[in-house]
Order: structure tokens, then C-alpha cells, then sequence
């Protein structure tokens, strides 16, 4: 591996990460270590923690016990630096349905940081099949246009570690194939955790973490 | 921390996403607007048979845009966790972004509705200010004072689930210090006998700055607790 490539690799790592809300533990003792090139899947039944443990690994949720570590080439990475570091999908997350699709774009971009032109955005929709939709209203969209339009949020500022909560909820086989598609061409460069309990998404991952209820 | 330059771009995006989604929705502003144009149109017509003193026609008018700010200011935090939009904010913009450009919006909009009823409570009163610059200068400190107070506030209740009455709780003591002296200043402008009115409303406009400072410093440094905990 060159220097530059080791210096891209990322690494997120799990450290017997355990999650209560008052007196019901929802995580117990989990840990994990997941690199660049690497999927780690999530599976178990409802209320059994996926989406916690999602949000425990990119740092919006604190666990009550043990530690949640970002390492990009070794350096360890401050969980202030995560709108720059992580692509984040859930069922959870809603865009402004005032706003256009596009707008909605710009402003998350904006918002990292990151500069975005007009051409990028509609490269990315269009890579998503919604081609020719970025002026319209999110509120106009359909669920499944929605869940399309989080992977162009997702992906915009070309982040090194990419967490997917229900990854292809909404979504038409044709929706479900590229997402599908989308994993597995991130996986060469990115670290990709999954929360899902579809088996075929589930068999996408090369650690699995299976969750009791 | 956000360098000061990106911070600066960043709270702008977020002042511009905010604007453009109360043009397209009116969120907020048709809710400040009808109580703040109601509850002046009711002062004036209760207290327009008597005379009154400087200082209570400007303690009419800070109820007033005091009231106006509770029942809007809170709504850009509000809804961003209503609409379920907070979550995509937090992953994307630094909480000293997110804080600067409620603040910017809550300024704009408070300033808003200080542009129109500070005239109308002059038409509706009947009264003209000794001295016009000292009264805009009180009110946009005064709007200042509100919106920095009310930001932070908004912030910490907006996950709450009684929003409203706990806004209103906490803004009134802590929006005080403030209101107080936005009345104190604004009676000096309408009352204008100088020099004792310059030297009273010269205290008052620099409690005023002081206090704004002050709950923007301990804001910037409270916030990322409060937005992301």
C-alpha cells in the first residue's frame, strides 16, 4: 500500500460500546473494528439497538460505557469533525420539503463546507435516477425519491466512512439493485456499516454484528 | 471550532436556508406579525382616552414586541425538530453555524417586526419622539437583546414537550435585564429633555450592548452542549 492510499484508510472501531436509557440497556458491551474496504453489518430484531448502535458510531448518541474511536491513517479523528467524515442514512433523517431538491443540496454542501455546482448536483441526482427532478420541492417527492435523495446528501462531500440505517427502505427493485450497486462500488474506497435485517444486505457485510432483542 | 471565515459562510447558509423556507412557508412571520399587530391595535384603542407618561407608552410597545418575539422566535429551532430536519443538520453544520444562523434569523425576523409596529404604535399612539435616532437605536439593541436571549432559549426547549409554556418561562427572566433597559432607553427617546435624557438612555443603550454580548459569548460557548447532547 502507498503512502497516500494509507493515509485514506480510515478506521472505525468500537470499544465495548454499551447504551442505556435509563433503567433498559439497549447496548451491551458491543465492539467492533471496521476498515476502509470493509463492510460491518448490523442485524436483529426490531428494538434490538441497530439504529442506537448507527448513531453511537457516528457519534450523535454518547454510549453510557466504552468508546467510540475514528482513525483516518492512524491519526485519530475529534467527533467535531464528523460532518466532514461521515455519510449518514436513516429513516430518521428528513430533508426541508419547502426546498428544492437541489437547494436542499446546496445547503447541506454549503453547510460542510464543501463548494457545489449546479452541474455536480444534477450529476448526482441523475446518478440516482432523478434526473430532471432537482427543481422540485421535496414535499413533492415520494418515499422512495426521498430515501434516493439521502444517498446524494450522503455522498456529496465524498466522506470516508458511511453509515446506512435501513439502506433501502422505500425503495423499488430498481432502487434496491442500485444501492446495491452503490455499496459495493464504496466499498473500495470507504468504511461502510449497514444496519439492516435484509438477508441479501446482511450478506454484503464482511464482519456482522448480530443483535439481540 | 470552525475558523472564523468558514464559520461566517456557514451561519450564512444556514441564515439563507432559513429565509428562504419562511418566504415559501410564512412559519413564523404570520404568527409574529398577527399577534404583535393585534396586541397593538388592542393597547391603543384601552389607553387612547388617556395621557401617558413616556415610560409607560414604552413599556406598551416592549410587551408588545416581547410577546411578538415568544410566539415566533422559538419556531426555527422548533420546527427543525418537528419537521425532523435537526437530524441532517447535526451530521452536516458545525453547532457554531447552527447557532449563528438562527441568530442572524432571529435578528432579521425581530427586526421585521420591530420595522413595522414601532411606526404603528407611533401612528396609533399619537405620539412623536423627541429624539428619532435614539429611539431606533433602542430598538434595534432592544431587538438585539431579544433575539440573542431568545435563540438560545429556543435551542434548549425545542426538544422540550411543553415548548411554548417553557419558552415563556425561561425567556422572561432572562430576557429582563434587557427589556428593562430597551423600556428605559426607549422612554428617554420619547420623552427627549436633554441633557438628563442622554445621560439616562446613554446607561441603558450600554447595558443593552453588555447584555447582547454577553448572551451571545455564553451562547457560543453553551450551544454545542445544548444542540448536540
Amino acid at each position: 500500500m502507498t503512502t497516500d492510499g494509507k493515509a485514506r484508510v480510515f478506521e472505525l472501531a468500537l470499544e465495548s460500546v454499551s447504551k442505556s436509557y435509563g433503567a433498559r440497556q439497549v447496548l451491551r458491551s458491543v465492539s467492533a473494528t471496521v476498515r476502509t474496504g470493509q463492510v460491518l453489518a448490523i442485524t436483529g430484531p426490531n428494538g434490538s439497538g441497530k439504529s442506537t448502535l448507527i448513531k453511537v458510531a457516528c457519534r450523535l448518541v454518547r454510549p453510557t460505557h466504552g468508546q467510540v474511536l475514528w482513525k483516518l491513517g492512524g491519526k485519530e479523528i475529534p467527533a467535531e469533525a464528523g460532518r466532514k467524515i461521515i455519510g449518514f442514512i436513516s429513516p430518521d433523517l428528513m430533508f426541508y420539503d419547502e426546498l428544492t431538491a437541489a437547494e436542499n443540496l446546496r445547503f447541506f454542501a454549503q453547510a460542510r463546507g464543501i463548494k457545489i455546482t449546479d452541474e455536480d448536483i444534477e450529476s448526482a441526482l441523475r446518478s440516482l435516477h432523478l434526473g430532471g427532478r432537482g427543481a422540485d420541492v421535496v414535499g413533492s417527492y415520494s418515499s422512495g425519491m426521498k430515501q434516493r435523495l439521502k444517498y446524494a446528501f450522503a455522498l456529496q462531500h465524498d466522506p470516508p466512512l458511511l453509515l446506512l440505517d435501513e439502506p433501502t427502505a422505500n425503495l423499488d427493485t430498481q432502487g434496491v439493485s442500485l444501492v446495491h450497486d452503490l455499496i459495493e462500488d464504496s466499498k473500495r474506497s470507504k468504511c461502510i456499516v449497514i444496519a439492516t435485517n435484509e438477508p441479501e444486505e446482511v450478506g454484503l457485510g464482511d464482519i456482522i454484528i448480530k443483535l439481540g432483542a | 471550532m470552525t475558523s472564523s471565515s468558514n464559520w461566517g459562510r456557514e451561519s450564512l447558509a444556514v441564515l439563507w436556508k432559513d429565509l428562504l423556507s419562511e418566504f415559501r412557508t410564512r412559519y413564523s412571520l404570520s404568527a409574529v406579525l398577527l399577534f404583535s399587530v393585534t396586541a397593538l391595535a388592542v393597547v391603543s384603542f384601552s389607553v387612547s382616552p388617556y395621557s401617558l407618561d413616556p415610560e409607560a407608552k414604552a413599556a406598551f410597545l416592549w410587551i408588545v414586541l416581547f410577546f411578538s418575539a415568544m410566539s415566533g422566535l422559538s419556531r426555527s429551532f422548533v420546527r427543525e425538530e418537528e419537521a425532523r430536519t435537526a437530524l441532517a443538520l447535526r451530521v452536516s453544520a458545525s453547532a457554531d453555524a447552527v447557532y449563528g444562523g438562527k441568530l442572524l434569523f432571529n435578528i432579521v425576523l425581530q427586526s421585521a417586526v420591530a420595522a413595522i409596529v414601532v411606526p404603528l404604535f407611533l401612528l396609533l399612539m399619537d405620539t412623536r419622539p423627541a429624539n428619532p435616532a435614539l429611539l431606533v437605536a433602542a430598538a434595534a439593541l432592544g431587538t438585539l437583546a431579544l433575539a440573542s436571549s431568545s435563540t438560545i432559549i429556543a435551542a434548549i426547549v425545542s426538544r422540550a414537550n411543553a415548548k411554548g409554556a417553557l419558552f415563556a418561562v425561561l425567556a422572561f427572566p432572562l430576557s429582563l435585564p434587557g427589556l428593562s433597559s430597551a423600556i428605559g432607553a426607549t422612554a428617554e427617546a420619547l420623552r427627549g429633555n436633554m441633557p438628563e435624557a442622554a445621560t439616562g438612555a446613554a446607561a441603558d443603550i450600554r447595558v443593552l450592548i453588555a447584555y447582547s454580548a454577553l448572551m451571545i459569548a455564553s451562547s457560543l460557548l453553551l450551544f454545542d452542549y445544548v444542540w448536540n447532547d
